[in-house]
């Protein structure tokens, strides 16, 4: 078990570095120059020239890809174009507010999921299955920022319940604060229920169906036990799941961020395409693509600790 | 008369006893007659064996005894293990006899064992939760059973998972399983169709050893003619989920009644033949969904008669307790 978790940790390695390498490509696919259009156009030739040798854009693109991962390798991201402050610093504090959301939004969206998903299955084609997939069905087909504004009218605008945007400032109370949670991670949490409630229904469904479960209650194992053997069997493909919904959580939904103001790494995304803020971009792009390897890594070992077929 | 586990059978009344046992499975635009109305007492030490072609009904009928139809199944008749209705009683009930006094054995070890837990775990659980002792203790006596079913490096075994074990060591594990909590009935399925012939026969010789040392009743199921002659007391030959005839393996073996079996008999390769040219029976098993009125069995018979298509079969019971369900077993009794 532990020479496979090491096995994998090594395959994630060339992984991240071809990681790095299609975050820079991508990034210099786009057409336009950061500073080309940062400048003013009355600005001088020799200006110009000057800030882009001070941002390293007039090397060759392999040698700025070289810098770049060098200094990332160092935690070392570079400025911001726009405003010359240093990227790690709006990173951090981004996808730090945007893990609030998606830590809130997993827990919720997957016990919710899990809990649907098995009930369903366990009471196959009786109301409660009827009414939890309807429910599963909904959570995924509604799209995410037409829930937000629906939320965002109901709770915070015909009623006065809950704020409608932002995140409050540090001055207010945490009981004030937490307000402010519950309108993005509600919404947030309805694509993770779905999927998941949808996958764990179909998967038990799938193990209530083999002839172990029969031989669970011809050993005379009571509820219970039998319920402990279908989740783990059903785990693994779940986690899978799991951790892609986390991936896409963390990665913070440009649109449900914009709606409820909050600034996280979806809004730094989106502010750093618009104003071509290529360093910013390339370390969001990339801390997220780590996140999402480093993710399934942690996902592969696990399952391979729940399910002994898997490792090899 | 209290809890059935701790009753010894009194030497002589039957362990398990089935009465009329009826199921259906009753659905949408289906109606499958899977078993209907078998009857067997069957005393502790006894092994009887259920001979029949693939789809007569058999594991439904051990299926049924142990409780493990889905919902939609409708079960008639009656059913004693050790004087108790099994039946009627309640699920909590019913579960602390499952895997207690009595058990079974599965067709298919691969798809019977959880792939998820190891054997170890697979055995101790059931008897932490029959007998409510701490897990260790369980895990002792799971090692304790796997020597008992000859496997090989038990210990090492016990932290095995069901596919890094071989054929015939699944099926031993299952076996050892089965035994965990001492059971008084066992419900052998085919245990040994899954596997090839010489691992076969180890399972049938072992399976026969655990009896006499144990004193269980057993109840085997096979499609085999040669692994019920091998291992059984008696013998019922099951036919579109009815007994259509049941004796002692000598009965059977020697003298069957039944067209059926006759056929069943012929239609198999052993020495006794050799020379003979085998024969078959023509057709096939009818469909379950729509059986025939009066014997099941006419359509493919060669000595049918017109009485055979309609009424009631009559069922001859001779002086040993042979039992055949023919037309045609009236003339040759009496005659
Ligand atoms: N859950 C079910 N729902 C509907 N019909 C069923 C169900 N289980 C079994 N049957 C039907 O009952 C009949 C008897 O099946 P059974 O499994 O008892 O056969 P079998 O004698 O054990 O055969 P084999 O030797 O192949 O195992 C078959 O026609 C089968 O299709
Ligand atoms: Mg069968």
């Amino acid at each position: 078990m532990l020479v496979f978790a090491f096995r994998r940790l090594l395959q994630a390695i060339p992984i991240l570095l071809g990681v790095t390498l299609v975050v820079f490509g991508l990034v210099h696919i786009v057409p336009g120059n950061p500073i080309d259009m940062l400048m003013p156009p009355e600005a001088s030739p020799e200006i110009i020239a000057q800030m882009k040798a001070a941002f390293g854009f007039d090397k060759p693109l392999y040698v700025q890809y070289f810098l770049w991962l060098f200094r990332a390798l160092q935690g070392d991201f570079g400025l911001s174009v726009f405003n010359a402050t240093p990227v790690w610093g709006q990173l951090i504090a981004a996808l730090g507010n945007t893990f609030i959301l998606a830590i809130l939004a997993a827990m919720v969206g997957f016990s919710l999921g899990i809990g649907f998903g098995m009930i369903s299955a366990l009471y196959h084609g009786r109301w409660p299955d009827k009414l939890f997939s309807a429910l599963a069905t909904t959570g995924v087909s509604l799209p995410h920022y037409w829930c937000a504004i629906v939320l965002v009218l109901a709770f915070a605008v015909m009623n006065d319940f809950l704020p409608a945007q932002g995140m409050g400032d540090d001055a207010e109370p945490l009981y004030n604060r937490l307000q402010y949670l519950v309108l993005p991670v509600v919404t947030l949490s309805l694509i993770p229920m779905g999927v998941i409630g949808r996958l764990v229904r179909a998967t038990v469904l799938e193990i209530l169906g083999q002839d172990f479960v029969g031989a669970l209650s011809a050993k005379g194992l009571t509820r219970w036990p039998v319920i402990r053997h279908i989740c783990k069997n059903a785990a693994p493909p779940v986690l899978a799941l799991m951790g892609l919904q986390f991936g896409y959580l963390l990665g913070g939904s440009i649109l449900v961020e914009t709606v409820y103001n909050w600034p996280g790494s979806g809004n730094l995304l989106n502010l750093a395409i618009f104003r071509r803020d290529i360093p910013i971009l390339q370390a969001t792009i990339l801390v997220l693509a780590t996140f999402f390897v480093l993710l399934n890594l942690l996902v592969d070992i696990a399952q391979a600790a729940i399910d002994p077929r898997i490792r090899r | 008369m209290p809890e059935g586990i701790n009753v010894k059978p009194i030497l002589g009344e039957p362990v398990l006893k089935a009465e009329d046992l009826t199921v259906r499975f009753k659905r949408r635009n289906t109606d499958v007659a899977a078993v209907n109305g078998v009857s067997f007492a069957l005393r502790a030490g006894e092994t009887m064996t259920i001979l029949g072609e693939s789809g007569s009904g058999k594991s439904v009928s051990l299926k049924a005894l142990m409780g493990l139809l889905p919902p939609y199944a409708q079960i008639q008749g009656k059913v004693w293990l050790n004087g108790r209705d099994m039946l009627t009683m309640p699920k909590a009930e019913l579960g602390k006899l499952r895997g207690g006094a009595i058990s079974m054995i599965f067709q298919e070890p691969m798809a019977a064992l959880d792939p998820v837990y190891t054997i170890g775990e697979q055995i101790s659980e059931t008897i932490v939760q029959h007998e409510g002792i701490s897990y260790t203790d369980a895990m002792k006596r799971a090692l304790g059973l796997l020597e008992q079913v000859k496997i090989p490096s038990a210990e090492r075994r016990l932290k095995n998972f069901p596919h890094e074990m071989s054929g015939g060591m699944r099926q031993r594990a299952m076996i050892a399983l089965a035994l965990a909590c001492s059971p008084s009935v066992l419900l052998a399925d085919e245990p040994t169709t899954a596997l090839d012939v010489t691992v076969q026969i180890q399972i049938l010789l072992l399976l026969r050893q655990l009896q006499e040392e144990l004193g269980m009743a057993i109840v085997f199921v096979t499609h085999d003619v040669g692994a019920a002659a091998e291992i059984s007391d008696r013998i019922a030959v099951m036919y579109a989920g009815r007994f259509v005839e049941s004796g002692t393996v000598r009965e059977i073996m020697k003298s069957p009644k039944h067209p059926y079996t006759q056929g069943l008999l012929s239609s198999t390769v052993h020495g006794g033949l050799r020379g003979r040219v085998l024969e078959t029976i023509p057709g096939s098993p009818p469909n379950l969904a729509e059986l025939p009125p009066g014997c099941a069995f006419a359509p493919r018979c060669r000595h049918v008669t017109d009485g055979c298509r309609s009424g009631i079969i009559p069922v001859i019971t001779s002086d040993s307790g042979a039992m055949v369900r023919c037309v045609r077993a009236t003339e040759t009794v009496t005659a």
